[in-house]
C-alpha cells in the first residue's frame, strides 16, 4: 500500500503516544469514573500493538463521548446513541482499522438501544464500551435505563417506576460474542478486560462500571467488587451460554444490592464476525474502500456495461 | 392531442404480472422503432385492488404521459377471489374497467377479459351506452380460458398482448425476442403459443371497427428503456459509490435494491440496517472511512435522517442521500407522486443549513446530477440530496444509449494523501488542521484525511470544534468555521455557474411574453403543454429548475424579469417552490401565480394547458380537472 495507510507497521509504541499534548485537559469532574476507562484504554492500546493511527474512537454525546477528545487516536464524536452505526460502517469500509465505540448507559441502552441490539445480534467485530453510572450525568441527573427502581431524580420526582435493563443479559440474547462487566476502581481488570475485547473477532461489550460523584452520590462507588474469575465462589464457563446467562442474571440481581461481581461473562470464539459472514457471501470486497480510490490503477466498472438488460 | 400516438393501458390487480407484462411490451414498442414513457398507478398492497400501466409510444419524441389514453386492456382483478374461489370480495373484480373509463379518449379502444368479468357486472356499467355515445370499439373476449387451455389462468396477460398486437396489426417479433430473453422451458412454450392464438382470433374471429394502428417510427440510435430509479443507481456508480446503506421504503427502495444487486460485482458493499437513522449515520461512518457512501429514503424515513444528516454537516463529512417523495403528511399515500417535501429537504436538521439540493427532472437529469452530486459531496465535504419523486421514480422512458457511455468518476475529491498530509499544518501534539484552510482558498475548502493514514489524525464531531476537532466554543472560532462551512455554498454556486452546463431546462421561445416555471418530475408535462400552447397561438416559455440549494438565482431572476407574468407549475397543495423564489429572490411575489396538483395523479399536458389558460390568458371559468390556482400575492 502506497498512498494510503500506516497500518500494519510493526514497531514499540509508547503509551504517550496515546496522550495529547497541552490541550484539552479532561472536563469530568473530580473522582468521576470516565477517568478510569480513559486510563485503561490508553494503557491497552498500545499493549496490543496499535498505533494511533490505526485506531478510530467513535462516541456518542455525554461525558463518556468526551472520551476521544482526551485519546490521540482518530476519533468521531457523533451524536446521541449512534455510535455504533458509524463505527460499524467505518469498519465495514475499511477492516483494517481497529475501531472502538464508546458511550454512556443513556447514550448507549436509551437513545441506541436499538443499534445495539443489532450490532450485537450481526457480531460487528468492533469493540463497544458503555460508561454505566446510572445516571445521565451531562443533563444534570435525570434517570437513565439503569438506575434503581424507586430513583428519584428531578424528572421522576416520586421514584422511578421502572425496572432496570439488564445490559450483560442483553448482549448475550442479541448475539454479542464477547460480554464483560468492569469498574473504573478496578484498573488492572479493565484493562485486561479492554485488551481482550479489542483482540476478539467480533462484537465485544463492555459493560464499564463507572461512578458519578456529582449526580449519583446515593450510588455505590462499585466497591469492593468481586471478580468472578478471581473468586472461588463462582466457578462457570464463559463458553457455555447458559452458564454464562445465570451467572449475568446473579450479577444483574445483585448490583442493586450491593454486591458488585465484575469478569468476562460470555466468549464465543468461534462464532464469525459479520464481517466474516459478509465475506463468505461474497458482499464484502477484499481490500479497504479507500484503498482502490488511491489506486491508479484499479478499474471502475460503469453503468454503461448494465445497459444490456435495458435494450 | 395528436392521433398518431398509442396510449395503451393495461389495468388488473396488483400481482397480475401487470408490471412485467406493460414492461416488455413497451420495450417491444421501443425495438419497433417508437418513443415511450410509462406511467404506474398502483395500490399501497400486494396483491389485488385496481392498478394500471400506461404505456404512451409515438413516432416523436415523449416526455410524459399523455392526456387520457386510447386503448384499454382490461383483465380483471383476479385476486378479487381467493385461491379457492370460495369468497368473492363484492365489486373489486371489475374495477379494471369500471375504473378506467372516464379518461379513455373519443374513439378509443377496449378490449376487456369476458372469462373473467361477469356479464351482470359489465351489463352494471351501461358500456354499451357510453361506448355509443364516445365512439368506443369494445372487444370483449375470453382471454382467461385461452390461457387455460395453454398454460396457465396467470398467463391472461399474454393473451391480452396477443390480441392488442392483432387489433393494432403490430409484428410479433420484437414480444416473441423479449418473451425467450424472459423465459424458457415449458413456460416460454405456453406462453408463445398463447400470444399466437390470440393473435390469430383477432383475424379469424373479430370484426375490426376501429382506426387506431401502431404508430411508426425509426430510431437512429440504439436506445435503453429506463427509470428515475435506475438512472439514479447507475449516476451513483459512475459517480464512485461503492457503499449504500438502507432501509426499504417505497418508491426509495428501488434505487437500493438495484445498487445492492450490482454491488458484489463491483466491490461494493450494501447494507439494509435497522431504522433510516442508522442508515444515514452508516453514510456518513462509511465516508468518514473512505468509501463514497449514499443513503436515501422517502419523507417518512427522510424525517429519521435529520440527525446524520446535521452531523454530516458539521464533521464536513461527504454523503449522498436520496429522498423520493410520496404525498404525505405522515404514512400520507405511499404510492402515489407529490412534491411535498421541499421545503422539508431543504430545512430539516438543527442550525443553518449546509447542504446542496438538486431536483432532476427526467431520466438524463437524473443520471447527470446523481454524478454532480458525488463530485460535489466530496470536492466541497458537504452532504448533497436528490429529490425526486415516485413519479420519476417508477416512470420509464427510452434514453439514448450513447448518453450513458462515459467514464466513472472515482476520486475522492479534497482528499489528502499520506505524502500531502506531511506538508499539511499539524499542532505540537501532532494533529492535524483538518478543519483550516489555506487563506487563498475561495472554495472554503479545508482538505480531509482518513482514519489510517499517516499524519492525519483529527477529531470529527458534532459540536463546534477548533482547527483540530477539539470542542470548542470560542466565538472567534465559531464564526471563522462557520463561515467557512456556510461560505461553501457561494462557492458551489460559482462552479455550477462556470464549469458544468446549467442543470436548469429552458424551453419554448426565448422572446415569449409569459412564463412557466416547474421543477422535478412536473417537467415533462410541461414541456409538453408549452409546446401546445406556441402551436395554438400563444407566446409562452418555459424554465425547469433543478438546482434547489444554492439557488440559480440569476438565471431565475432573468428568466422571471423577462416575462411579464410567469405560472409556478407543481404537485404539492402550498406551493412551496413558488415561496423558495420568492425567498430566494425577496421580490416577483405579484408576478407569479401558482398551479398547484396534488390529488396522487402527476399532471398531465392538458391540464397545464387549461391551467395556463384560465389563469394566464385570463378565461373566465375555473379549470375542470383537479387542480387549484393559487392567484399572485396581492390579487
Amino acid at each position: 500500500m502506497s498512498a494510503f495507510n500506516a497500518i500494519g507497521e510493526e514497531r514499540e509504541i509508547d503509551r504517550d503516544e496515546y496522550t495529547p499534548g497541552v490541550e484539552p485537559q479532561p472536563t469530568w469532574c473530580p473522582g468521576c469514573g470516565d477517568f478510569g476507562v480513559l486510563k485503561a484504554l490508553k494503557q491497552a492500546l498500545p499493549e496490543v500493538g496499535k498505533t494511533p493511527e490505526e485506531v478510530l474512537t467513535v462516541t456518542g454525546i455525554g461525558c463518556s463521548g468526551k472520551l476521544n477528545s482526551y485519546l490521540d487516536t482518530y476519533g468521531f464524536h457523533t451524536i446521541h446513541g449512534r455510535s455504533l452505526p458509524v463505527a460499524r460502517a467505518a469498519k465495514l469500509a475499511n477492516p483494517e482499522l481497529e475501531v472502538v465505540a464508546a458511550g454512556g448507559d443513556g447514550d448507549g441502552y436509551g437513545i441506541g438501544g436499538n443499534h445495539w441490539i443489532h450490532t450485537a445480534r450481526e457480531n460487528h467485530d468492533i469493540t463497544y464500551i458503555v460508561f454505566n453510572n446510572e445516571i445521565f450525568g451531562l443533563t444534570k441527573g435525570q434517570t437513565s435505563p439503569t438506575s434503581p427502581k424507586g430513583h428519584k431524580s428531578k424528572t421522576q420526582p416520586s421514584g422511578s417506576a421502572k425496572t432496570p435493563l439488564r445490559p450483560l443479559s442483553m448482549s448475550l440474547n442479541a448475539g454479542a460474542s464477547y460480554v464483560a462487566r468492569t469498574a473504573a476502581v478496578n484498573p488492572n481488570q479493565a484493562k485486561e478486560i479492554i485488551k481482550e475485547a479489542i483482540e476478539h473477532d467480533g462484537f465485544a461489550h463492555i459493560d464499564f462500571l463507572t461512578q458519578c460523584p456529582t449526580w449519583n452520590k446515593d450510588a455505590r462507588q462499585y466497591v469492593p467488587y468481586v471478580d468472578v474469575q478471581e473468586s472461588d465462589d463462582y466457578d462457570f464457563d464463559v463458553t457455555d451460554r447458559r452458564e454464562a446467562a445465570e451467572m449475568m442474571y446473579e450479577t444483574e440481581s445483585a448490583l442493586y444490592d450491593g454486591t458488585v461481581l465484575t469478569g468476562r461473562y460470555y466468549v464465543d470464539e468461534d462464532r464469525p464476525s459479520y464481517q466474516e459472514e459478509k465475506s463468505a457471501v461474497g458482499e464484502l470486497p477484499d481490500q479497504p474502500l479507500a484503498e482502490r480510490y488511491f489506486d491508479d490503477d484499479a478499474e471502475w466498472e460503469r453503468s454503461y456495461d448494465l445497459l444490456d438488460r435495458h435494450k | 392531442m395528436s392521433d398518431d400516438e398509442l396510449i395503451w393501458r393495461i389495468a388488473g390487480g396488483s400481482g397480475d404480472g401487470i408490471d412485467s407484462t406493460s414492461q416488455n411490451f413497451a420495450k417491444a414498442l421501443m425495438r419497433s422503432g417508437l418513443h415511450v414513457f410509462t406511467h404506474r398507478h398502483y395500490p399501497s398492497r400486494i396483491r389485488g385492488g385496481h392498478t394500471y400501466v400506461e404505456i404512451r409510444a409515438a413516432g416523436h419524441e415523449v416526455q410524459s404521459r399523455g392526456d387520457g389514453y386510447n386503448f384499454l386492456l382490461a383483465l380483471g382483478d383476479s385476486f378479487a377471489r381467493n385461491p379457492q374461489e370460495e369468497a368473492y370480495y363484492g365489486n373489486e373484480e371489475i374495477k379494471p374497467l369500471s375504473e378506467n373509463l372516464d379518461d379513455l379518449r373519443e374513439g378509443g379502444v377496449i378490449v376487456y377479459d369476458e372469462g373473467l368479468l361477469s356479464e351482470e357486472d359489465v351489463a352494471e356499467l351501461d358500456l354499451e351506452k357510453r361506448a355509443k355515445e364516445n365512439g368506443w370499439h369494445v372487444y370483449p373476449v375470453d382471454l382467461r380460458s385461452l390461457a387455460k387451455e395453454h398454460g396457465r389462468e396467470v398467463m391472461r396477460n399474454t393473451a391480452g398482448v396477443g390480441v392488442t398486437a392483432g387489433l393494432l396489426e403490430m409484428d410479433l417479433e420484437h414480444i416473441e425476442d423479449l418473451m425467450e430473453d424472459a423465459m424458457s422451458g415449458d413456460v416460454l412454450e405456453a406462453n408463445l403459443e398463447i400470444l399466437h392464438e390470440a393473435y390469430e382470433m383477432v383475424g379469424d374471429e373479430i370484426e375490426v371497427e376501429h382506426d387506431l394502428r401502431i404508430p411508426t417510427g425509426e430510431h437512429e440510435t440504439e436506445q435503453a428503456l429506463l427509470s428515475g430509479s435506475n438512472a439514479i443507481a447507475y449516476g451513483a456508480i459512475d459517480g464512485g459509490c461503492r457503499f449504500i446503506a438502507g432501509y426499504p421504503m417505497t418508491p426509495w427502495t428501488d434505487v437500493f435494491t438495484i445498487l445492492s444487486q450490482n454491488f458484489p460485482d463491483m466491490g461494493g458493499v450494501s447494507e439494509q440496517v435497522e431504522d433510516e437513522i442508522a442508515a444515514a449515520a452508516l453514510a456518513v461512518g462509511a465516508s468518514h472511512a473512505g468509501a463514497k457512501a449514499m443513503s436515501g429514503s422517502s419523507g417518512g424515513g427522510f424525517a429519521l435522517m435529520s440527525e446524520p444528516l446535521g452531523l454530516a454537516e458539521m464533521t464536513e463529512t461527504p454523503i449522498v442521500l436520496v429522498e423520493s417523495m410520496r404525498a404525505g403528511p405522515s404514512t400520507g399515500m405511499p404510492t402515489k407522486p407529490e412534491q411535498g417535501d421541499l421545503e422539508f429537504v431543504l430545512y430539516t436538521s438543527q442550525g443553518d443549513s449546509s447542504r446542496v439540493v438538486f431536483a432532476p427532472g427526467n431520466i438524463e437529469e437524473a443520471y447527470e446530477q446523481t454524478r454532480l452530486a458525488f463530485h460535489i459531496a466530496w470536492e466541497y465535504q458537504i452532504p448533497t440530496i436528490l429529490i425526486y419523486d415516485q413519479k420519476l421514480s417508477g416512470e420509464n422512458t427510452n434514453v439514448d444509449v450513447e448518453f450513458f457511455d462515459r467514464e466513472p468518476e472515482p476520486d475522492l475529491g479534497s482528499t489528502l494523501t499520506e505524502e500531502e498530509l506531511r506538508e499539511a499544518a499539524h499542532d505540537a501534539s501532532g494533529k492535524f488542521h483538518r478543519f483550516e484552510y489555506e487563506p487563498d482558498n475561495d472554495k472554503h475548502v479545508s482538505p480531509r484525511s482518513l482514519p489510517g493514514q499517516k499524519g492525519g489524525r483529527y477529531l470529527a464531531t458534532g459540536n463546534e470544534h477548533s482547527p483540530v476537532g477539539h470542542i470548542s466554543e470560542d466565538p472567534d472560532n465559531r464564526v471563522y468555521q462557520m463561515d467557512r462551512r456556510i461560505g461553501k455554498l457561494e462557492a458551489i454556486r460559482e462552479e455550477l455557474d462556470e464549469e458544468h452546463e446549467s442543470n436548469q431546462t429552458y424551453f419554448g421561445d426565448e422572446t415569449a411574453e409569459y412564463g412557466i416555471i416547474t421543477w422535478g418530475s412536473s417537467q415533462g408535462a410541461v414541456v409538453e403543454a408549452v409546446s401546445r400552447l406556441n402551436e395554438s397561438g400563444h407566446s409562452v416559455k418555459g424554465l425547469s429548475v433543478s438546482d434547489m440549494m444554492p439557488f440559480p438565482e440569476a438565471e431565475v431572476e432573468e428568466f422571471l424579469e423577462s416575462v411579464d407574468e410567469a405560472m409556478v407549475v407543481e404537485m404539492n397543495a402550498t406551493a412551496q417552490f413558488r415561496g423558495l423564489i420568492q425567498k430566494e429572490l425577496g421580490r416577483f411575489g405579484d408576478r407569479m401565480t401558482s398551479l398547484l396538483k396534488y390529488n396522487g395523479n402527476p399532471f398531465e399536458p392538458a391540464e397545464v394547458v387549461e391551467g395556463y389558460e384560465v389563469n394566464i390568458a385570463d378565461e373566465d371559468r375555473e379549470p375542470t380537472a383537479q387542480v387549484r390556482i393559487e392567484p399572485a400575492a396581492g390579487d
